[in-house]
């Protein structure tokens, strides 16, 4: 049997998807994130080079992830709603920007936090640390162009112009930044090695980062939602749920 | 198409020289602040220099960028261009160009005595010119993306700088970069290939996404 997946990208069918899986993504993001904290702060071991400070990876690393994936999909799916026209992609994308732009900042605070410690300093003009603060600005300046544009069509290509730009322009930046100057450890964790820590550690970072991908997939789709009811508002079927009263 | 866009755009600054020259003002004026905030120390003014020039240059670009296509948007001319049956990438590129004659080009000239002023070296100044020549032509490329974006929009001027400041770091890196390499005596080359790459890369791709971007901000 086909399913017909185009069905979803009609903001009225998605609203009513949407409103069906936030609440498995919100319960998913709580059990995983109880669960990871439980494994970062009770059971994995203390480590003998850091004591208890490096405990902030299982924040700092998952946000870090998160903070550059979400960039990625967000632009992806501004280039799928340039390409295709299709209003959902473009309203999630938009629906994406703040959260992405909250893990940048998150990942950037507890790295500042880390590296006091670590480091004896908040900052250091890093290249990880420096490419992160200006994925941030990237954020930011995807959401202040589309808080500019008071027409919502223009406002979803301008700012997916915007993003595509970014896009090309994070390995350029990347390499520039690091070939100017480094400091950051390099990746500890990577698909082609075996990982370089221990087992509880790895565990409970990748179960926090599982827990953050569901945390950023329900807020995003409960932020999609409030922006389709505000760009179809005038729509039949809002006006049907407005008068049955429900919110879902 | 692309030389009457550049010969009409060098004709309607040369008819308002007050704007070109205020935009170099700023360039000299920004540069100037800098030893009356840190002090006259010769040493520290030398190391700080490239740095300095670079990152004037990129603001004294940026401020500018709001003319590029503000004064075609408001008499109806861009409409005109867009409409016309010739490639829009082309118009672009001959915009950028003429943005960069009029601000880039003049940044470039004033930047040895610039320089001076900071005590560089004979072969400092040369890297640092060069630097600029290949550099500020990307800032007016990548700076039309911005403005085409931005164009007709409130606050305008400030968001041009969120969205383009962040996209114009690599130049910046490179760019002042290639003096103190030079300084450090490593030899300027490999910086100004990458920033000479960056040129050809956007002059590529730049014309043709703020072509795009005008289209998406004329409809």
């Amino acid at each position: 049997m086909a399913i017909n997946w185009f069905k979803y990208s009609s903001p009225a069918s998605f609203y009513f998807l949407a409103g069906k899986m936030i609440p498995l993504f919100s319960i998913a993001a709580i059990v995983l994130g109880a669960a990871g904290l439980y494994i970062g702060f009770f059971v994995a071991p203390t480590d003998f080079q850091q004591g208890e400070a490096y405990r902030i990876i299982f924040i700092h690393v998952p946000a870090a992830w998160l903070s550059m994936f979400l960039y990625v999909i967000m632009a992806i799916w501004s280039g799928i709603g340039l390409a295709f026209n299709t209003r959902l992609s473009s309203m999630v994308a938009t629906a994406i920007a703040p959260t992405g732009a909250m893990f940048t900042f998150l990942a950037l605070w507890t790295g500042a936090l880390w590296g006091k410690p670590m480091w004896g300093t908040w900052w250091v003009w890093d290249a990880r640390l420096t490419s992160e603060l200006i994925l941030l600005f990237l954020y930011i300046g995807f959401m202040s162009l589309q808080a500019a544009i008071d027409d919502p069509r223009r406002a979803d290509k301008a700012g997916a112009m915007i993003a595509l730009v970014g896009v090309v322009n994070i390995p350029i930046i990347y390499f520039s930044v690091k070939w100017w100057n480094t400091l950051h450890q390099g990746a500890t964790v990577s698909l082609t090695q075996s990982p370089k820590m221990a087992t509880t550690m790895l565990t409970g970072m990748l179960i926090m980062s599982l827990a953050c991908w569901m945390y950023a997939i329900a807020v995003i789709l409960i932020r999609t939602r409030a922006i389709i009811l505000e760009r179809e508002r005038h729509t039949a079927w809002v006006g049907e749920l407005q008068l049955q009263g429900a919110t879902r | 198409m692309f030389f009457w866009i550049i010969r009409r755009d060098l004709l309607l600054a040369m008819r308002r020289r007050s704007d070109v020259l205020t935009t170099l003002f700023f360039f000299i004026i920004v540069v100037s602040l800098f030893p009356l905030g840190v002090g006259p120390e010769m040493n520290m003014l030398r190391t700080m220099a490239p740095g300095v020039v670079w990152v004037a240059a990129l603001l004294a670009s940026m401020l500018s960028l709001g003319r590029m296509f503000a004064s075609d948007h408001l008499d109806g001319t861009l409409e005109q261009m867009l409409l016309s049956p010739q490639s829009l990438s082309m118009l672009v590129l001959g915009k950028a160009l003429a943005h960069w004659l009029v601000t880039g080009v003049p940044l470039v000239l004033m930047a040895p005595v610039l320089g001076i002023q900071y005590d560089l070296t004979g072969e400092a100044l040369l890297v640092l010119t060069v630097s600029l020549l290949l550099g500020t032509p990307v800032l007016s490329l990548i700076g039309a993306i911005g403005a085409a974006l931005t164009l007709g929009l409130r606050g305008g001027g400030v968001l041009v700088s969120l969205l383009v400041l962040p996209l114009y770091i690599p130049v910046l890196i490179f760019g002042a970069g290639a003096v103190e390499a030079s300084a450090a005596g490593l030899g300027a080359g490999a910086h100004m290939s990458l920033l000479g790459a960056f040129l050809l890369a956007s002059v590529v791709l730049a014309p043709w996404t703020a072509g795009a971007s005008l289209r998406i901000s004329m409809e």
